[in-house]
Parts: C-alpha cells; sequence; structure tokens
C-alpha cells in the first residue's frame, strides 16, 4: 500500500517571503535625483574668441565670487541674501534709471506690446578658481530664484494661476519678457586676498 | 429553544494566517519592481550643497553621473585627500571624461543621444577650478545639458 507524502509545511513560507521582503525595503532607493538645471554654452576654441563683443556696462550685472567665497555685485562688495533684490532690480529697471540696462518695446503675444530689457542685457557670473562649490550652487540658486520670483509674480498677475500651471505658450511669453540669461566667462583668475 | 442562540463557551477562533504569505509576497513583488540597485559603489565622499530652486531629473535613464569628493577613508592612502574624479567605479583623470561621455552615448539609443542629462555630484567643499574644468571638458564633448545635483533645503526667504 502506497504511503501517502506528507505534505511540505508551508507556515515558514510567510518567514522566507518577509526576509526578501526587509532586503527589498532597505536596498531601495526612492529618492529622485533632483538639482539645478543648467545647460552650458558651446564649445569655442580659445583662438576663435575674439575681443569681447562691445556691451554697453549698463546693460551687464556683472557678479563676481573670490576665493575667499566673498561676494562682489556690481563692483561692490555685497552678501549673498542681497543679490536676489539686487538681481530682480537688474531685470525689471522699474525706475528706467540710466545704470540699469536699457528697455526695448516687443510685441509679446499675450502682452501686447510690452518693455523688455534689449536682448544684450545679461548677467555674468564669475567664479576664482579656488572658489568653494557650495558657495557657486549658492549663488546660482539665488540668481535662478530671481528669475523664476519675477515670473512667478508676472504669471500671477497676468493669468491669475502659478506659472507651472500655465500652458507652454503663455509659459514661453513669460520666458520671453524673463528669460534666464546667465552668462559664466570662460575661466580666469580672479584672485582675492 | 431559539435557532440564534449564541453558544456562550465558544472560544474566539485563531484569526487564519494562511493570506499571509500572499499579502507579503504582493509587498515583496512590489518593491522588487520599484527597486533600482545602486550601480555604482561611491569611492568619494560627497556632501551635496543646498538649493531651493531644484528640478527633478524626469528619466533616470536618461542621466549619467559625475562624481567629485574627496576620496573615502580606505582610499585616502593612495589617492590622498584632495577631491578627485570618479566615473562608473573608477577614479578617472580629467582627459577621460570625453571618453565616458562617448561611452554613455553609445550605450543609449539613437533618438535619445541628444537628451542626456550629466548630472554633476560634487561635493559642497571642493573648489571650482576641477568643476570649472569638468565643465570645459563637457563643453568640449558637447554635453551641454548638466544638472549640479543639489539637495532640497527647506529654508525660504
Amino acid at each position: 500500500m502506497a504511503k501517502k507524502v506528507p505534505e511540505a509545511p508551508a507556515a515558514s513560507l510567510a518567514d522566507i517571503a518577509f526576509m526578501l521582503l526587509i532586503f527589498f525595503l532597505v536596498t531601495t532607493t526612492m529618492d529622485v535625483d533632483s538639482g539645478l538645471e543648467r545647460r552650458l554654452p558651446q564649445w569655442v576654441n580659445p583662438e576663435d574668441i575674439d575681443d569681447t563683443p562691445p556691451i554697453k556696462e549698463r546693460n551687464i550685472f556683472v557678479v563676481l565670487v573670490d576665493r575667499n567665497n566673498r561676494l562682489m555685485v556690481e563692483s561692490e562688495l555685497s552678501r549673498v541674501d542681497e543679490l536676489r533684490e539686487k538681481t530682480k532690480e537688474f531685470l525689471t529697471n522699474p525706475m528706467n534709471l540710466p545704470n540699469l540696462p536699457e528697455k526695448i518695446v516687443k510685441d509679446i503675444p499675450y502682452f501686447g506690446p510690452t518693455e523688455v530689457l534689449t536682448a544684450s542685457a545679461v548677467i555674468s557670473l564669475r567664479n576664482d578658481v579656488g572658489t568653494t562649490y557650495g558657495t557657486y550652487i549658492e549663488v546660482q540658486n539665488e540668481l535662478i530664484a530671481a528669475i523664476n520670483e519675477l515670473r512667478e509674480t508676472l504669471a500671477q498677475e497676468k493669468f491669475g494661476k502659478p506659472f507651472a500651471k500655465l500652458n507652454s505658450d503663455q509659459q514661453d511669453a513669460i520666458k520671453e519678457i524673463y528669460p534666464q540669461k546667465i552668462s559664466e566667462a570662460e575661466p580666469k583668475k580672479i584672485g582675492g586676498i | 429553544m431559539s435557532k440564534f442562540r449564541k453558544d456562550d463557551n465558544k472560544e474566539t477562533p485563531a484569526i487564519s494566517t494562511s493570506s499571509l504569505p500572499d499579502i507579503v509576497f504582493m509587498l515583496l513583488f512590489f518593491f522588487m519592481v520599484t527597486t533600482t540597485m545602486r550601480e555604482t559603489t561611491l569611492k568619494v565622499k560627497i556632501k551635496l550643497p543646498a538649493a531651493t530652486e531644484i528640478s527633478k531629473l524626469e528619466k533616470k535613464s536618461l542621466v549619467s553621473y559625475i562624481y567629485v569628493g574627496p576620496p573615502t577613508q580606505p582610499y585616502q592612502a593612495v589617492y590622498g585627500n584632495e577631491p578627485r574624479i570618479q566615473l562608473n567605479d573608477k577614479f578617472s583623470k580629467l582627459t577621460d571624461i570625453a571618453d565616458f561621455v562617448e561611452a554613455e552615448r553609445q550605450a543609449r539609443e539613437e533618438q535619445e543621444q541628444k537628451m542626456i542629462v550629466t548630472s554633476l555630484k560634487v561635493d559642497e567643499f571642493t573648489k571650482m577650478g576641477i568643476v570649472t574644468d569638468i565643465k570645459q571638458e563637457l563643453r568640449k564633448a558637447a554635453a551641454l545639458h548638466i544638472n549640479y545635483s543639489s539637495r532640497k533645503s527647506s529654508q525660504t526667504r
């Protein structure tokens, strides 16, 4: 008479599964990578660079960071937390001051003829070889924050919606008014004592 | 006697645990599917800088990473304390970046090659000299879309 084969006990199945589960729980990385997104300019051969194209002094917003991580904005020493306001002032030039950038009237969808900065207006960021990366990111962050805040305010004023909720045409219109133009000079030594 | 009379002296039966493995397996499969194993072992110590205006990297498969930072303890005897570049699993020189970018391109589909983002994971206290050099190399290799990896800082001004 054939003896019945006893069934394998399934009680430990849960324990085995738990062990596997805990392994995957521990090794899982759920965090999404995030950071400041930038686009580098095209590579140009250093020999091909002719002398700096004539941009008027008033149209450049010069930000220098020296090797002691000190900040110089438009030829005066300044703190990082002042940078955002100064950038916004440069980008809007609310009083049409002669030392801030020129404006031209441009026809922009949704807005009609609007006063915007000339195309040559640019934020110029320069750092020394000895600048700390953390400071550099802090400064970049402030510059991008200033532009984002201006875009956000304009989006609220014009469309009554946050910038991220606008459709791409509306976003492009706002981006045309406040472009993200941050130029990083070809590396060179600035120094600092 | 009533048919529905309660059997007072009967004990509450133990909850059946026979479905427990099924539930656990379900969880297990979820984590197995969502898991992304860390494919490189970090040989450099990196503390990312904090920033507020950050955007997320959408497609992980399109991101290639460059790590910069001081070598971790076991490697300090050989490589010293100065920040070094790590590409994939090994310490590299600046001149290796061009090859690395090319290899990353070859590993992707042709239509995706233009969308590759280079994520720079750089330690907070690194000097900019090395970062600028890397940026110049990336420009030469035409990998222009970059992302300065940073932590989300809670502080808002």
